[in-house]
């Protein structure tokens, strides 16, 4: 079940397009936000809300990178994979982070804190090598630093 | 040395609130395009000021304008984008404006929108860009509160709606066409061309899709003129250009320079040379999609048709370096593991090709390669150029890879005759899922 | 006209076309996959690459996607060029490299079109060395198999399903290499139009999961050109049989008919052929237990009708021969239709205005093109699939040629325009007293009774022609909206009015002829498409006879004695109390069937009627098209069409003019000279001597195998193929080897092209008409004569304990025959009947709570189904449903008194 809250700012995003379907990327982040992920409830959900047959929100949702249709964790760690943090040895901040939180890409960790994924550029090249948890950008990693900022989220 | 569009950017410093912004001469093109310009005369001066856009391919801003059908007769309403997807590896120079200046954009769409009579307009913005989004809302409201969106802008009859719509992650949103469906709310395929967007672009109706840098350049014109716009550029491309750098140099950052400013210049005196330790072995100039430059392309100057006629494209104008310590038979793989996840996959060729090549490449570079391999990679470039795939992302995964297998072609070979990766001392980059 | 040179030679080709469609247009081999002339283009697999150069000088070119390319006139374009071709190859390569390589355990293969592109491209060797992908298929229910790996993602199946064919549940998923074309979730799919599925797809992801329990390769079928006999269109079949049974239908190309495209209940339904309920032998009721051969099967069946007084009931559901023999055997005065007298009525009703009307009766291609629509109380999803396909298409016509016209996109550039035209629809208009599957893409859905459906139409013809008469009593609402349907028609250039006979109104098609006329008289290119109620409905009507009642009364005043049944379940066409009344009256009865049914129990003599493929016959659609179906395969004896058993009993009874005729033609012959309305009709196909270059058309493809071995565990000694009579198609491989007439077309085949896509070869242009004209003669042509019709209904007044039972149909249970099909009995929904929900909530019902009621004596017991739409104080009860006992509706439903019904203001029965 959609809560009115979400009701109302799918409504909103509804009223700017000139038919409902068209809102229905913002109606899955606006889901997302609330739960984290889309379920295959809420897909029936918002799919029923925005006029939309669930395999035709499906072909949406599962297109998109960052629309999540499997459940995730508290924290989603995008660690930016893409050439700039190549170069600058991005691969030892994954490694790192798989042995600390004993995960692999793609995989939640069993306190269900962490999802890690990889992602394409941050665009903060400059500043490379570069991940993001949840809105928080990290740049100019360095291995010592990810214990502390891994601390920091519960 | 004159910096339009950073000039009012100081890194780590909240960006101008619209009472400041309107201190430094803010808002002031917008106040006089409604007051004395015609939209064909807005038109008219920016096909004038030569700008091109800055979203990578480099077409005549202007020219691009003068396809939207005007008056009475044409559909409405009329749509702007802004292209703020900016998901280009090696490129974060969008950022820069978008962060330190939200209303300069939200002044350059203004002014596009006039040109073009659009009545209703949309930054697209990446999911990424938290800060961005952040105070472009912000800046926004200050737009609206101060009567420069909405309804009969300054008292005008001009209308013009902006909304900001955050994306959902995919490389193919940035491509003008695929970025329409998007908002659209549909899979981000791109379009077919012939009918171009300025015709049939979102939701059917005429859109002009323009990067941010284009449209921050845009105030600045109206303010200053055509004249003064082609003066700033060092060579013949005009204006200035927001040139960035990464990899393994002493001061990666990106800058506001001429148009035309050499490679060596932006490498070794903005970006301070390569670290200790490491030596340059070739650049990409204008982000992933560009064709390799080497150590003999140094003193080319970063404008479109000098970096054309090195064999690249100019791109989003920010390099990523490659040095001596770094494996190009990994390095281009790392580029085509993106392009081949980032393919939408609606064409055969850039669909099925790219992760063939991606295959390839990790074979090679695990020390795995055969001597056929090359001729496979060969056909790729050959048959994934433009025209070839239905959009511009399989060519642009291509040039790269063209570029490499020319320079360093005995790179690769020695991975295949040596059955290894001579800069591996453990196991060789391991693509993500 | 333009002029294009194709590797240096000069071509005329119509201008507009994509250079993709020219080409294959010209007879071409040039190679495709996400094209389909149906669906148009989106340049998706870049398989139909060429080279095009700017002038004459221009020596390099550049590849460009034919499919893509509008053809210009001086166009200069290179299919042979060496690079075209090498990009064409790598395409395939491509597509292979994820491709299982399993043609041999593919139903696919051999009619594969990703076969013939393979080897039509010269891809012979596999470059790609690593992993391959995989993927998990999907359940999806009683018709289509799924196969993934051998996905090549063109995007036709969702193109097809969702774009064209408007369906929900199926689509892409995902993106770059891991497309997934599928359901959401397992399961069956929801569309009636599935089946295409696995002709659109090139390769075998969807393939026939009916034809999979039986499996022949097409080139070991047996195949005839055939007529869907499950409703009232007529599409254009292909029947496809090996060992004596059926194993396939699909597709024939008809580019009036149905085009590129059947229903599900018309590809899947055969199987009823096969089913175990056949009656096979014939069988003499006091001879019993043993069947009998036929000799003594005629004779005795001779004897019976010499000895009695005898009548006999046609169908509608049998070819005109068959029922014009039976007709020719008793007697004009003693044939009867058997039908229910209401849709005797009705047909002949429609069948008067499609004569004597003056708007005419369009083709489904037509109905394609209409750029407005009215539908008065018909669910074409459920009483005529295509026609609803049809109509999915006709909405889109008016903003196509309002904008993209506009805009310069060719319509076959399929994204472009539907990007344009977006949620846009031309307008549509229903009137229904139930839901339909079309309402969706309806300007607006008005559900209202049958009378006041009708009293709307009359409301929108008098508005658009005075002549027509007023209706009186009509709400500002109903007005506002016959105002808005009127001023659509008349907006458009192609207005279509769409009405039938399937609720039960003859009020309603009288209305929908007055709309027609009122256009017509307004010098519009009206069209008015009626449904019939089954597949030969109308050439029942044409060919004249007597009502199902007189029938009984002739029978229950000793008038007759004995009756000959044609085809005929009458325990579906009348209630059971007055069959058994009439049945116990007959001395005799004859029947002639292909399936066991409750009248065939009746049968003191069974005579085993082939079937469509076991059999040769013309129908006549809702169209007034008359069109021929060919018999698939030789069969024994005992098993014969019902018009060869009925010369034979006439020959042995010594009838003069039946003695004389030998076979079909002489049939066909004798019925046009004697039925005024079916002149003509022996040219819907060519006679059975027809030859070309001296040679029969071979109805078995030239890679026909095992046909020396097939019946070698009977007979070692190849047996002497047996000779068909009755057309100038031959039951072997041997033949001529060129393209029949369009008509006689047994299945598409040309050289490298071995798929269904070698349709193309047999068009004028790539999607138009097959060379020679498109299949089918139309025998009605409006002659204007009649007046409009006053027959202005009152409005419709609910009466206290009753319900007015209207009748409900389905696409997957309505139809006799396809009922029997063991694929579509599992889309069977259960009985039910449908209550209007104000009404279910004063009667204290709740879903699937069973109310009980009696129509003309009979009780009923169903489970109550709440709709929202049904009108008040009337009902909805399914058609010909499993389990749904026969009533003829409309009629008033008294509600049975031991429901909670008691508990509302005392009424009076
Ligand atoms: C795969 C692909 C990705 C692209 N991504 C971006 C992008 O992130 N930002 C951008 O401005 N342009 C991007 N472009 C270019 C746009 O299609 C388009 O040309 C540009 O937004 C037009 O703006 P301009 O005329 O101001 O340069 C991309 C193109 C392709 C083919
Ligand atoms: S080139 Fe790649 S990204 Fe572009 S349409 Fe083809 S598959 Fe999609
Ligand atoms: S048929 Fe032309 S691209 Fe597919």
């Amino acid at each position: 079940m959609l809560s009115i809250e979400e009701k109302q700012k799918i409504e909103h995003e509804i009223s700017l397009v000139p038919s409902p379907k068209n809102a229905c990327i913002e109606a899955l982040k606006i889901v997302q936000h609330s739960h984290g992920w889309i379920s295959d409830d809420s897909l029936k959900d918002v799919a029923d809300f925005v006029g939309m047959s669930t395999a035709e929100l499906d072909s949406v949702a599962t297109f998109y990178n960052l629309i999540f249709r499997r459940p995730v964790g508290r924290h989603v760690i995008l660690l930016c994979d893409s050439i700039s943090c190549y170069v600058m040895g991005y691969d030892g901040i994954r490694d790192h982070l798989y042995t600390a939180l004993n995960i692999q890409y793609g995989q939640t960790t069993a306190d269900g804190r962490y999802t890690l994924l990889p992602n394409c550029c941050l665009g903060t090249c400059d500043r490379a090598p570069a991940l993001m948890i949840d809105n928080d950008l990290y740049r100019d990693l360095t291995v010592e630093q990810l214990d502390e900022i891994l601390s920091k989220y519960t | 040395m004159e910096k339009p569009l950073t000039q009012h950017i100081v890194p780590g410093r909240q960006p101008l609130s619209l009472k400041e912004y309107e201190k430094v001469g803010g808002y002031q093109s917008v106040r006089k395009i409604l007051k004395e310009m015609t939209p064909t005369e807005v038109q008219e001066l920016v096909k004038d000021s030569k700008l091109r856009g800055r979203g990578g391919a480099g077409f005549s801003t202007g020219l691009k304008w003068s396809f939207v059908p005007m008056g009475p007769e044409a559909a409405q309403p009329k749509y702007l984008v802004a292209n703020a997807d900016e998901m280009e590896p090696g490129t974060f120079k969008d950022r820069v404006l978008l962060e330190g200046n939200p209303h300069q954009l939200i002044e350059g769409m203004i002014v596009a929108s006039y040109a073009i009579q659009a009545s209703i307009s949309y930054v697209f913005l990446r999911w990424a860009y938290k800060l961005a989004a952040h105070e472009v809302t912000k800046a926004m409201h200050e737009a609206y509160e101060a009567g420069y969106l909405g309804k009969n802008i300054l008292g005008s009859g001009f209308n013009l709606e902006m909304h900001l719509h955050t994306g959902v992650g995919r490389y193919m949103c940035g491509e003008e066409t695929a970025l329409l469906n998007a908002l659209e709310g549909k899979r981000a395929n791109p379009r077919a061309k012939p009918p171009f967007p300025q015709v049939s672009g979102l939701f059917g109706k005429p859109t002009i899709v323009n990067n941010v840098e284009t449209l921050c350049n845009l105030p600045h014109i109206i303010n200053k003129g055509a004249d003064w716009f082609m003066q700033l550029g060092l060579t013949d491309d005009a204006g200035t250009k927001l040139y960035g750098v990464s990899g393994r140099v002493k001061t990666p950052g990106c800058w506001e320079l001429p148009m035309g400013v050499t490679i060596r210049e932006l490498l070794e005196e903005y970006a301070g040379g390569m670290q200790e330790g490491y030596l340059f072995k070739g650049l990409l100039p204008g982000g992933a999609s560009t064709d390799f430059l080497v150590e003999e392309h140094l003193d080319v100057p970063m404008d479109y048709a000098s970096i054309q006629a090195a064999g690249s494209r100019l791109g989003t104008g920010t390099m990523i370096i490659m040095d001596d310590q770094t494996c190009p038979v990994g390095f281009v793989h790392n580029l085509q593991h993106f392009f081949a996840q980032e393919s939408c996959g609606f064409c055969t060729p850039c669909r099925e090709g790219l992760p063939w090549v991606e295959k390839i490449l990790l074979a090679i570079d695990r020390g795995e390669g055969k001597p056929e391999h090359l001729t496979t990679l060969d056909f790729h470039t050959k048959y994934l150029g433009p025209g070839n795939t239905f959009c511009a992302l399989a060519p642009g995964a291509m040039e790269p890879l063209q570029s490499a297998l020319k320079y360093f072609r005995e790179d690769f070979e020695r991975h295949i005759h040596e059955q290894h990766c001579p800069w591996s001392k453990t196991k060789a980059w391991q693509p993500s899922i | 006209m333009a002029t294009i040179h194709i590797d240096n030679k000069a071509y005329d080709v119509k201008a507009g076309k994509n250079l993709l469609e020219a080409c294959l247009s010209l007879g071409l081999d040039l190679p495709y996959f996400c094209y389909h002339p149906a669906m148009g283009s989106i340049g998706a697999c870049r398989q139909c690459a060429v080279k095009v150069y700017r002038d004459e000088n221009d020596t390099k070119g550049k590849l460009f996607m034919s499919c893509m390319e509008q053809v210009r006139d001086g166009m200069r374009v290179s299919i042979a060029d060496m690079e075209a071709k090498e990009f064409r190859a790598h395409i395939i390569g491509w597509l292979m490299t994820n491709h299982p390589h399993d043609c041999a355990v593919c139903d696919e293969g051999g009619s594969c079109h990703l076969q013939d592109m393979t080897v039509m491209t010269g891809h012979n060797y596999r470059q790609y060395r690593f992993d391959k992908r995989t993927y998990v298929n999907q359940y999806l229910g009683p018709f289509l198999n799924h196969e993934m790996n051998r996905c090549i993602q063109c995007y036709r199946c969702v193109r097809y399903y969702k774009d064209y064919a408007g369906g929900k549940d199926l689509d892409v998923f995902a993106a770059h290499n891991h497309l997934y074309f599928g359901r959401a979730e397992e399961g069956v799919l929801e569309s009636e139009f599935s089946g295409n599925l696995a002709e659109v797809c090139p390769t075998g992801v969807f393939t026939d999961k009916t034809l999979k329990q039986h499996y022949t390769r097409k080139w070991d079928l047996t195949m005839a050109p055939s007529i869907c006999h499950h409703c009232s269109l007529g599409c254009n079949t292909i029947a496809g049989e090996r060992y004596g049974t059926i194993r396939s239908i699909t597709n024939r190309y008809n580019g009036e008919v149905n085009g590129y495209f059947l229903c599900d209940r018309g590809r899947f339904g055969y199987e009823f052929v096969n089913s175990a309920g056949r009656v096979r032998k014939p069988l003499v009721r006091s001879q019993l237990p043993e069947a009998t051969d036929k000799h003594t099967a005629l004779e005795a069946a001779a004897s019976a009708i010499k000895a009695g007084r005898v009548i006999g009931i046609g169908s509608p559901r049998a070819s005109l021969e068959s029922n014009y023999v039976l007709k020719k055997l008793v007697g004009e005065d003693n044939f009867h239709h058997g039908v229910a007298d209401l849709e005797h009525d009705l047909v002949e009703l429609a069948m008067g205005i499609l004569r004597d009307g003056s708007a005419r009766t369009p083709s489904l291609r037509e109905v394609e093109k209409a750029d407005a629509v009215f539908i008065l109380g018909e669910d074409l999803t459920n009483t005529a699939p295509m026609l609803a396909l049809a109509v999915r298409q006709s909405v889109r016509q008016e903003p196509l040629l309002e904008q993209v016209s506009k805009a310069n996109i060719p319509v076959w550039q399929d994204a472009a325009a539907r990007g344009l035209v977006q949620q846009d629809k031309g307008p549509l208009f229903i009137a229904h007293y139930t839901p339909s599957k079309l309402d969706e893409l309806a300007t607006h859905t008005h559900f209202d009774s049958p009378d006041d459906i009708a009293r709307l139409g009359f409301a929108v013809a008098n508005l658009i022609h005075p002549d027509s008469p007023e209706v009186r009593e009509i709400s500002d609402q109903e007005q506002a909206l016959a105002q808005q349907i009127a001023d659509a028609l008349m907006k458009a250039n192609n207005p279509l009015i769409i009405s039938g006979t399937s609720s039960g109104s003859e009020r309603v098609l009288k209305a929908a002829a007055n709309i027609a006329q009122a256009l017509a008289a307004k010098e519009k290119s009206a069209g008015i498409s009626l449904v019939m109620p089954e597949c030969n409905s109308l050439g029942l009507a044409m060919l004249g006879g007597h009502k199902l009642e007189s029938a009984f009364d002739a029978v229950l005043n000793d008038y007759a004695d004995t009756v000959i049944i044609l085809e005929n379940d009458l325990y579906r066409r009348a209630n059971t109390v007055a069959l058994t009344r009439f049945f116990e009256k007959c001395e005799h009865v004859i029947v002639l069937d292909h399936l066991h049914n409750a009248t065939t129990e009746q049968a003191d003599i069974l005579l085993p009627a082939g079937t469509f493929s076991e059999a040769d016959g013309t129908l006549v659609n809702n169209e007034g098209r008359a069109q021929r179906f060919y018999q698939v395969h030789a069969t024994s004896d005992e098993l014969q069409e019902s018009w060869r058993w009925l010369t034979e009993l006439g020959t042995i009874m010594k009838e003069e003019e039946i003695s004389n005729w030998v076979g079909f033609d002489d049939v066909q012959k004798a019925m046009a000279h004697e039925v005024p309305a079916l002149q003509g009709i022996n040219r819907v196909s060519p006679p059975s001597d027809f030859r070309i270059a001296g040679q029969r058309i071979p109805r078995e493809p030239h890679r026909f195998s095992g046909r020396t071995s097939m019946h070698a565990g009977f007979n070692v000694s190849e047996p002497k193929p047996p000779v068909d009579p009755d057309s100038p198609l031959s039951y072997t491989m041997e033949g001529y080897r060129g393209q029949p007439p369009s008509a006689a077309i047994p299945f598409f085949w040309a050289p490298g092209w071995n798929s269904v896509q070698s349709t193309a070869k047999y068009q004028q242009e790539v999607g138009g008409h097959l060379k020679g004209g498109d299949p089918g003669l139309r025998l009605l042509e409006p002659t204007g004569t009649a007046p409009f019709s006053v027959a202005v209904p009152q409005r419709f007044i609910p009466l206290e304990g009753h319900l007015y039972m209207l009748p409900l149909h389905h696409t997957f249970g309505s139809e006799e025959l396809s009922n029997q099909a063991a694929g579509i009995m599992q889309r069977i929904p259960e009985p039910y009947v449908a209550i209007n929900a104000a009404d279910a909530v004063q009667l204290k019902l709740s879903d699937g709570q069973l109310l009980s009621f009696s129509i003309e004596g009979q009780v009923y017991q169903l489970p109550a189904k709440i709709s929202q739409t049904i009108p008040s104080g009337t009902a909805g009860m399914p058609n010909g449903l499993p389990g749904v006992p026969f009533a003829e509706l409309p009629a008033w439903a008294i509600l049975n008194r031991d429901i909670k019904w008691k508990q509302q203001p005392q009424t009076t029965f």
